[in-house]
């Protein structure tokens, strides 16, 4: 039976309680540094931080995993291995690991608690997934998000550990873990460093007539014009022109949300346990929001009544969202 | 999208300009030094970007306000558009969606995204603000509006009512 939890960004420790509050089941947070994948200027959360969070959380019943989702470069596993100590010792409920070795430590060190597979570990077929379940005790896989419901659902009987899915935010349908654009032009790396498109590196230039670009390590990566809706300063989802495309096209990917709302209750039938939320870059307000419609939700549909699913379109990205492959492979 | 731009003055629009921040800026100052006092943690997310300039332009306002969150020597004041200084990072919007974003009311970036906030500048800078001001607990609005007691929360109810009303379309009633 799918327990259908519901596992919220918190990108600090004032968005932790405003999830907790809205009615997270899980909440997922990560350190000030390279351990996880939103490692972005002034977001995340101290040691102390974390602490007063977990006690937060754990008094309203909610659970807290800690993101360790990045791979450390060879030869430099201190940072990972204290992170997972530091975690391991406030009382996280689990680690959501993508780097082998991170397992392995976790697994050896502190086998008391859970180990989910994180969606930057790509691992979408049922002999990737039961080799991190046998050799890590893993006890939980978070989906990239290529799969169809059906080939969820074959996963599941094959499988012998919970299945997490994706259900709103961002639609990054890279090879995850392994998407080197970043690198390519900041020499920041997504997976190892847990920046994609960093700040530091992002400029914004309005034009006189009202439209702008959006640059990259002074790559321009995207032009909109001046009523057009505008997406992430992320490579994958930039905007190219060629010698057959002059307009310029999405040659990767779409400036587009995933919005998987009027999916639920075939997900919650197909066995997936739990329901992510991404978006801890994002504001307490989106917070407060997308974790409220998805509570409803959840508890209509697991009440037997219709979920009356609230309108979230004003939250994603280029204000479009889109079932992706959950629905159909053909979804561009 | 953002519809203002930066247009030649009108006759006397800058001694408007420049009396509405001389009007301003006792309240500004005693804002801002409330809101450190209070909200002290606020800075440690803007790390390096303690000491850099952030221009806050409300689009329909006669001014901009001009930020440097330096805890050892706060800037917070209001500044004629024309005559503001060179800033590090600048937050364009609407005043009331700039102080709704404050406030956690909106996102941020579903407002980029709208194209109804921009920014420009230091990005990193920005993002720290934003991030430092998302952490802070309680409503900014609120807090400033109580420092003036019933008339200050009465104008902010009245402010957020035209707010929510240019949002959906209506008119204020």
């Amino acid at each position: 039976m799918s327990l259908a939890e519901l596992i919220c960004p918190a990108g600090t420790p004032a968005a932790l309680r405003t999830a907790v509050d809205a009615g997270a089941d899980a909440v997922y947070c990560g350190f000030q540094d390279a351990t996880n994948a939103r490692n972005f200027p002034g977001l995340n959360f101290t040691p102390d931080e974390l602490a007063a969070s977990v006690v937060y959380a754990h008094a309203k019943g909610t659970k807290v995993l800690l993101a360790l989702n990045t791979y450390p470069p060879a030869g430099k596993v201190d940072l990972w291995r204290q992170a997972a100590d530091t975690g391991a010792r406030l009382g996280v409920d689990a680690f959501i690991v993508a780097d082998m070795g991170v397992a392995d430590y976790i697994a050896r060190t502190h086998p008391q608690v859970r180990l989910h597979l994180s969606v930057q570990a790509a691992a979408s077929s049922p002999e990737a997934i039961r080799y991190y379940c046998e050799s890590f005790g893993v006890k939980r896989v978070v989906l990239p998000r290529i799969l169809t419901i059906p080939e969820i659902r074959q996963i599941r009987k094959e499988i012998p550990c919970e299945i997490e899915t994706f259900i709103f935010g961002n639609h990054g349908l890279m090879v995850e873990g392994r998407c080197s654009l970043t690198n390519y032009l900041t020499g920041q790396s997504t997976n190892m460093d847990g920046v994609c498109s960093p700040a530091s590196d992002v400029e914004y230039a309005r034009h006189a007539d009202g439209s702008m670009a959006s640059q990259l390590a002074g790559f321009t990566i995207d032009q909109f014009g001046p009523d057009e809706k505008a997406g992430y300063p992320t490579i994958c989802k930039g905007r190219y022109t060629a010698p057959h495309r002059p307009q310029g096209y999405y040659a990767f990917e779409e400036p587009v949300s995933l919005n998987l709302s009027r999916l639920l209750p075939e997900l919650i039938e197909a066995g997936v346990h739990a329901f992510k939320i991404e978006g801890r870059q994002r504001s307490k307000s989106y917070v407060r929001g997308v974790v409220r419609a998805f509570r409803a939700a959840v508890d209509d549909i697991k009440a037997g009544r219709e979920a009356n699913i609230a309108d979230l379109v004003a939250l994603t990205e280029g204000q479009k969202q889109t079932q992706g492959a959950f629905e159909t492979k053909k979804w561009r | 999208m953002i519809s203002e731009t930066p247009r030649p003055l009108r006759p006397g629009e800058g001694a408007v300009a420049r009396l509405s921040c001389l009007a301003l800026q006792p309240i500004l100052s005693r804002v801002v030094r409330r809101i450190a006092k209070q909200h002290s943690s606020l800075f440690a997310r803007l790390g390096p970007h303690q000491t850099t300039d952030f221009l806050i332009d409300p689009v329909e306002l006669p001014f901009a306000l001009h930020l440097r969150p330096d805890p050892q020597a706060l800037v917070f004041r209001a500044v004629p558009r024309h005559a503001a200084p060179q800033a590090g990072a600048v937050i364009r919007g609407r005043f009331l969606l700039l102080l709704e974003l404050v406030d956690a009311e909106e996102d941020g970036d579903a407002a980029f995204f709208s194209r109804d906030l921009e920014v420009s500048g230091d990005t990193e800078a920005v993002v720290r603000l934003r991030n430092a001001l998302d952490d802070m607990e309680g409503s900014l609005a609120e807090e400033t509006a109580g420092m003036f007691g019933p008339p200050g929360r009465a104008i902010l109810a009245r402010l957020r009512r035209a707010y929510l009303n240019t949002s959906t379309g209506e008119e204020d009633a």
